[in-house]
Order: structure tokens, then C-alpha cells, then sequence
């Protein structure tokens, strides 16, 4: 098993036709048959898209439409900033099960609204500003390199694109390999945190290990050391290895990404630390040494 | 985007929310003009730069007894005095670090009598991913004070965004902020009106600190922050056009034109990463290794070869720079494309300190052998902790 998306799931693009949603359905196609079977443009239904190796899909006016035509559960956002709730509120009102937003920029308050309908919904929003989510040799959803991946036992989940390429590449070199990497992103309003990703490592039965990886802003970090330490108490733990960026970050400015700032003393790395310590998830001290921490832990 | 009090002021002085009467100056030629057309006899002449603390803080270049960065003037001598003593002198608070920011804006404005001052903020509360209301009876002080010794004096109301305020959510901001009569329908009326202001304009921060309760009985907006999503101004020119640069460090905004998100810091080790988590975890390393990262540069996903020159040619101009580190791990990235980039810029600019590059992921050979090729003085670094000592090594000796 993994979580989320498997060899099964049959994948809508909703921006195939722009120049990044083309080239990352390129790579998913490309990466053990990803099944990509759909795009969407609202005004070019009934067209097809060609990639630049001869892969084709066809398009179709709407998320609903396509929905239909072609049985999928998932869909992945590539529209600019301006558009992309929109994109993601049509997902929503066409009952997509996993909507995946990888446009980084949307604005905080178009978040708000989306978050709401979001949560009267049974859609699951991954992102935005995300890499998307992989399991490894069945099904590439965003941005992720598939090279760095191989199959295994380590459950990766990380608020940083690149930070989770470095948990990948290291559990990949250790030997351990990845059940599913999932990228959850780096606002400060988005569809999914870490204790619902958590949760869904903590039973499957492939993931054996989690790497979990925040960084400053905000509180879910600590929320997720208290959701472990909860339901460790109930039996239910896999050993985890954590890691915090952020920790010589000056306050009040905002790291790169829109949920990385420390406010009002609040949302600091030492923190997230001290919150994942006393939840028995043993810290790297470096993010070089994710691989290896994880490999002590595992002895 | 931060703007200005007196800027923050006109723009919710046209949602409606009430504000005192008052004039900015950006030259000492206005001051008289702005004095007279005050009604006195109180006026109060404010500093206007972007950090807080501005009351109790200091003037570098008077004298220890001399008043802080906002004075309340009994009379139009006295508010003239005022205004020619702190325009254009430095003004150093908690917020401003010890270099403190000059004062080239004075916003001049009516007095008012103040019975009791209220904080008020909105904000988007990232927990539950609502806008909401901050309201504390506790005005005038440093709320992060308030908020730690008496956490029950703040009350937190939160707005469903499909139907705004409510007339029970004002209600128990009114309450919060123990408002009676006449006071407490003003009150409500400012609290939607604030909201929409939010709203409208894409805030991600509205703080009115104080909202005062005048001896007559009315509400008044005394002091207000106000901060846009940078996300949204795309939407709003207007706001844009607010935006004072020289609040700005020149690098920053250089780097806001390549779309390059960077922040200055103090240590003497330039970094050019891709990912912004990468990028804070490459600053942290280097300072696990004993060194101090000169500043935090994500090259964000797509980024060309011109976008990589200007950020190399950005870092390299900083004087405290001692040597950089360049780590990439290619994901849309791609290795070459930052290969070519660091070769042209070297070859634009020199190269004057040690560079450590490391590079993996998406083309990542194709980008080791353009620095190979390139006959440049490059440490190749194999991961992130062997670029980290390098850099750090190859600074420190």
C-alpha cells in the first residue's frame, strides 16, 4: 500500500495547455505510466494537447466534463496565482476526491474562501505552493524529480519542496526508500496539514518510518508532535525523525515562503524542537543528515 | 507591503472608519502650511517609518533627554519646534535594530481626548484559516505583553468569510471591548467597516493600536499598521502606488525585480539556493558549522539564466561577503541552467572570494560539467554537509 495515489488513480491537469502544466505532464507520463488521462480549458473542449514526444491527451471544457468522460478521482493544479482558486473551487464543485494545487502565490484571502468550501466538501486540497505528492514507481502527481525516488518503507511529508528532495535523495542513498513523499506546502492557509498526512502514515501498513520536516511559522508542527504523542498513548507510533529550517531566521521577516515568518514571538524553530523532542521524534541536527538520523533511529 | 500611518489612515478614512484630521509632510517647506491648517491647540507630530515602538524611542543625533519619535505639541511654536527638530534625523526603536531609520515623513495631527484606548487587530488566523478579530481592552501597550501576562484580556473573534461580520460576531467584539450606548454602535459600525477595508484591499495585517474612546464619547482611530499580501497586489494598483522604497533595503528591491526572494543579513557567507526551506536550511547548516549567512536568496523554480546572473551579481555586491555557497537541488530547476548562470555571471562581474557549489538533481551532470569546463576557481561540494564545511573552511581557514 501507499497513501493517497497509487498505479490506480487516473489524473485530470487542469493548465495542461500553459508551458509548465505541459512539461510536468511530460514527466508524469514518463514516470511509470502515471495515468494523466484528461486536461481542462474552458475554451479549448475538444481539442487534444501533444507533448513533445508524441504523448496526447484529450481536453475538455471543464473539471465535471472531464470527470465524467474519463472516471478520475484527482486533479493538479498549474493555473497562475490569479486564477488558481478558482481552479480549485471548480475541483471541488465537480467532487474530485484529491485536488493537488501546485501554483505558488495565490492569494491568502482567496485561500480563506477556498478553505471553507474546502472544508464543507469531501475534497482533499493538497497545497498550494507545493511539489505535489509521489509514490514511488506507480504515480508522480506535480513536481517532485522522479530519479531521486525509490520504493520502500519511509513516509516523507515536508512543508519545502526542495527540503523533501533532500529526504527523499537521503532515505533513497540509506537504502530505506519512500511509500509516498508528500509535499504539503509553504502558506499559511492551505488544505492540508500534517496531522492529516500523519495519520493516513500512521495506517498503512508500508510506511514503516516517517521524515517529517516543518519550518518556522505558525504552530502545526507542534499541533502534529501533540497528534504522535496522542496517539502513541493509544498504541498506534512509527518512529519519526524531524527537522525544523528556520532556526537562524530573524523575526518578522518572511523566509521565502508565505507561511514562513515568525510573528509576534510566535512560530520560532526552538519551539517546533522542543515540541517534537517531548513527542519522542528524534531531531536532525542537520538537514544534511535526515538519511542518517533516520538510520540510527532504526538501528 | 508595509505603508505608512498617515497612508494607512486616508485609506480607511474611505471605508469610513474615523479618523483625526491631520497633514504629512515629506519637506520642513510644508510645516507651516500643515501646523496652521490644524485647528489646535494640541497637535501631535508622528514619525512615520515603517517599525513600531516609535513613542519611546530615540533620536541618534540629539541628546539622551531629548523626546521620542511622536510629541504632542500645545501649541503651534511647539508643534513647528518639534517638527524641525526630528525630520530628517534618526530614529532608533525596539523594531528599527540599532541603526535605526530617518525620518523622512512627519504626519502632523489633531490632538484628542482620550478616555480609554482599545487595541483592535484583523489578521488571517492560520489555525483555522479565518480572517479574524483581535480585541483586547488593553490599548497603547505592546499586545505580545498583554498577550503574555493576561492572555484572558484577549479575545479572539472569528469571520466566516461567506457571510463577513455578523451582527452577533460585532456584537461580541463590542463586548470584548466592553462598549456601551451610542459608543457601542459606533463601535459596531467601524468593526465591518474595518473588515471590508481588509477585505477589499487584500490586508494581511490591520492593527489599531490604539482605538480610543474619546471623553465625548466617540471612536477613533488613533494609530494604525496596516501590511498587504504581496501575493495580492497584482489587484490592486493603488496600493502599489503607497509602496516608500527608501523604507526598503536597496538589494531587497533589486532582487524583487528578478522576482528573487532575498533578505539581508548580517554574517559573511552569500548563499543562492532553490526552495525556500532549502535556502533557511542551508543558512541553519551554516551556522551549525560556525559561520553566519550573509543573507537568505531563493532562486524560486524557474529560474533562467539571466534571473541566477543578477542574483550571483546581488550577493556578490554585499561588501561582507566573504565567500558563497550555491546549493541547488533540481527538481523543476534545473542544474545547467544554474551552471550557465553562475559562469556568466563570474564572467561578468570577477570573482574575489571562495565559491562552493553544489549541485544535485534534475541535469545535474550537464551542470557539473559546464563549472568543469568553465577553467573557474569552483569548490565542487558532494552533498550539503560537505558544501557546508567547505564554504565555512575555506572562510574561516
Amino acid at each position: 500500500m501507499s497513501i493517497l495515489i497509487d498505479k490506480n488513480t487516473k489524473i485530470i491537469v487542469q493548465g495542461l495547455t500553459g508551458k509548465t502544466g505541459s512539461f510536468h505532464t511530460e514527466q508524469a507520463l514518463a514516470y511509470h505510466g502515471t495515468q494523466m488521462v484528461a486536461g481542462t480549458h474552458p475554451k479549448k473542449g475538444g481539442t487534444e494537447w501533444s507533448g513533445s514526444n508524441g504523448e496526447s491527451l484529450p481536453i475538455y471544457a471543464s473539471v465535471a466534463e472531464a470527470k465524467d468522460a474519463t472516471g478520475a478521482t484527482a486533479s493538479v493544479i498549474y493555473v497562475p496565482p490569479a486564477g488558481a482558486a478558482a481552479a480549485i473551487e471548480e475541483a471541488i464543485d465537480a467532487g474530485i476526491d484529491l485536488i493537488t494545487c501546485i501554483t505558488e502565490g495565490v492569494p491568502v484571502l482567496d485561500m480563506v474562501r477556498v478553505k471553507e468550501k474546502l472544508d464543507a466538501s469531501k475534497s482533499r486540497l493538497i497545497g498550494p505552493n507545493c511539489p505535489g505528492l509521489m509514490t514511488p514507481d506507480e504515480c508522480k502527481i506535480g513536481i517532485m524529480p522522479g530519479s531521486i525516488f525509490r520504493k520502500g518503507s519511509v513516509g516523507v511529508l515536508s512543508r519545502s519542496g526542495t527540503l523533501t528532495y533532500e529526504a527523499v535523495y537521503q532515505t533513497t542513498v540509506a537504502g530505506l526508500g519512500q511509500s509516498t513523499a508528500v509535499g504539503i506546502g509553504g502558506d499559511p492557509v492551505k488544505g492540508t496539514e500534517f496531522i492529516d498526512i500523519l495519520e493516513l502514515f500512521l495506517a498503512d501498513d508500508e510506511t514503516e518510518s516517517i521524515i517529517m520536516i516543518g519550518e518556522i511559522g505558525g504552530s502545526a508542527e507542534e499541533d502534529a508532535a501533540q497528534f504522535l504523542k496522542d496517539e502513541a498513548k493509544k498504541g498506534r507510533k512509527k518512529p519519526v525523525v524531524g527537522f525544523i529550517a528556520g532556526r537562524t531566521a530573524p523575526p518578522g521577516r518572511t523566509m521565502g515562503h508565505a507561511g514562513a515568518v515568525i510573528s509576534g514571538g510566535k512560530g520560532g524553530a526552538e519551539d517546533k524542537i522542543e515540541a517534537m523532542k517531548s513527542a519522542d521524534i528524534r531531531v536532525s541536527p542537520s538537514p544534511a543528515k535526515l538519511g542518517e538520523t533516520l538510520q540510527d533511529l532504526l538501528g | 507591503m508595509n505603508i505608512h500611518e498617515y497612508q494607512a489612515k486616508q485609506l480607511l478614512k474611505g471605508f469610513g472608519a474615523p479618523v483625526a484630521q491631520g497633514v504629512a509632510i515629506t519637506s520642513l517647506d510644508q510645516a507651516e502650511a500643515a501646523v496652521a491648517e490644524l485647528p489646535g491647540p494640541v497637535r501631535v507630530v508622528k514619525s512615520q517609518i515603517h517599525a513600531g515602538g516609535r513613542g519611546k524611542g530615540t533620536f541618534k543625533e540629539l541628546g539622551p533627554d531629548a523626546k521620542g519619535g511622536v510629541r504632542v505639541s500645545f501649541s503651534e511654536e511647539e508643534a513647528l519646534e518639534n517638527i524641525r527638530e526630528m525630520f530628517g534625523k534618526t530614529l532608533v526603536t525596539k523594531q528599527t535594530g540599532p541603526a535605526g531609520k530617518q525620518v523622512n515623513r512627519l504626519y502632523v495631527e489633531d490632538g484628542a481626548d482620550i478616555e480609554r484606548e482599545l487595541y483592535l487587530s484583523i489578521l488571517v488566523d492560520r489555525e483555522t484559516g479565518k480572517v479574524s478579530f483581535v480585541a483586547s481592552t488593553e490599548g497603547g501597550m505592546d499586545i505580545e505583553t498583554v498577550a503574555e501576562e493576561t492572555p484572558d484580556k484577549i479575545h479572539t473573534i472569528a469571520i466566516t468569510a461567506s457571510k463577513g461580520v455578523t451582527d452577533a460576531d460585532a456584537e461580541r467584539i463590542a463586548d470584548a471591548f466592553e462598549l456601551q450606548g451610542d459608543t457601542r454602535a459606533q463601535g459596531k459600525t467601524l468593526f465591518a467597516a474595518l473588515y471590508k477595508a481588509f477585505v477589499e484591499k487584500d490586508m494581511s495585517l490591520l492593527e489599531i493600536n490604539p482605538l480610543i474612546v474619546t471623553k465625548q464619547g466617540d471612536i477613533q482611530v488613533l494609530d494604525a499598521k496596516v501590511s498587504f499580501d504581496g501575493n495580492a497586489l497584482f489587484r490592486h494598483p493603488d496600493i502599489v502606488e503607497l509602496r516608500d522604497k527608501t523604507e526598503e533595503d536597496e538589494k531587497e528591491i533589486e532582487a524583487s525585480e528578478y522576482d528573487l526572494a532575498y533578505i539581508a543579513l548580517d554574517g559573511d557567507i552569500g548563499c543562492m539556493v532553490n526552495g525556500a526551506g532549502l535556502a533557511m536550511a542551508t543558512m541553519d547548516i551554516i551556522k551549525l558549522y560556525g559561520a553566519s549567512p550573509a543573507n537568505f536568496l531563493d532562486v524560486g523554480g524557474g529560474a533562467t539564466t539571466e534571473k541566477v546572473t543578477a542574483a550571483f551579481k546581488i550577493i556578490t555586491s554585499d561588501p561582507n561577503v566573504k565567500g558563497i555557497l550555491v546549493n541547488i537541488f533540481g527538481g523543476i530547476m534545473r542544474c545547467d541552467v544554474i551552471a550557465e548562470g553562475v559562469v556568466q555571471a563570474v564572467k561578468d562581474v570577477g570573482l574575489k572570494v571562495p565559491l562552493v557549489v553544489r549541485l544535485e538533481g534534475t541535469k545535474v551532470e550537464d551542470g557539473k560539467a559546464i563549472i568543469n569546463d568553465s577553467g573557474l576557481n569552483v569548490i565542487a561540494a558532494d552533498d550539503l554537509d560537505d558544501a557546508a564545511q567547505k564554504i565555512v573552511k575555506a572562510v574561516k581557514g
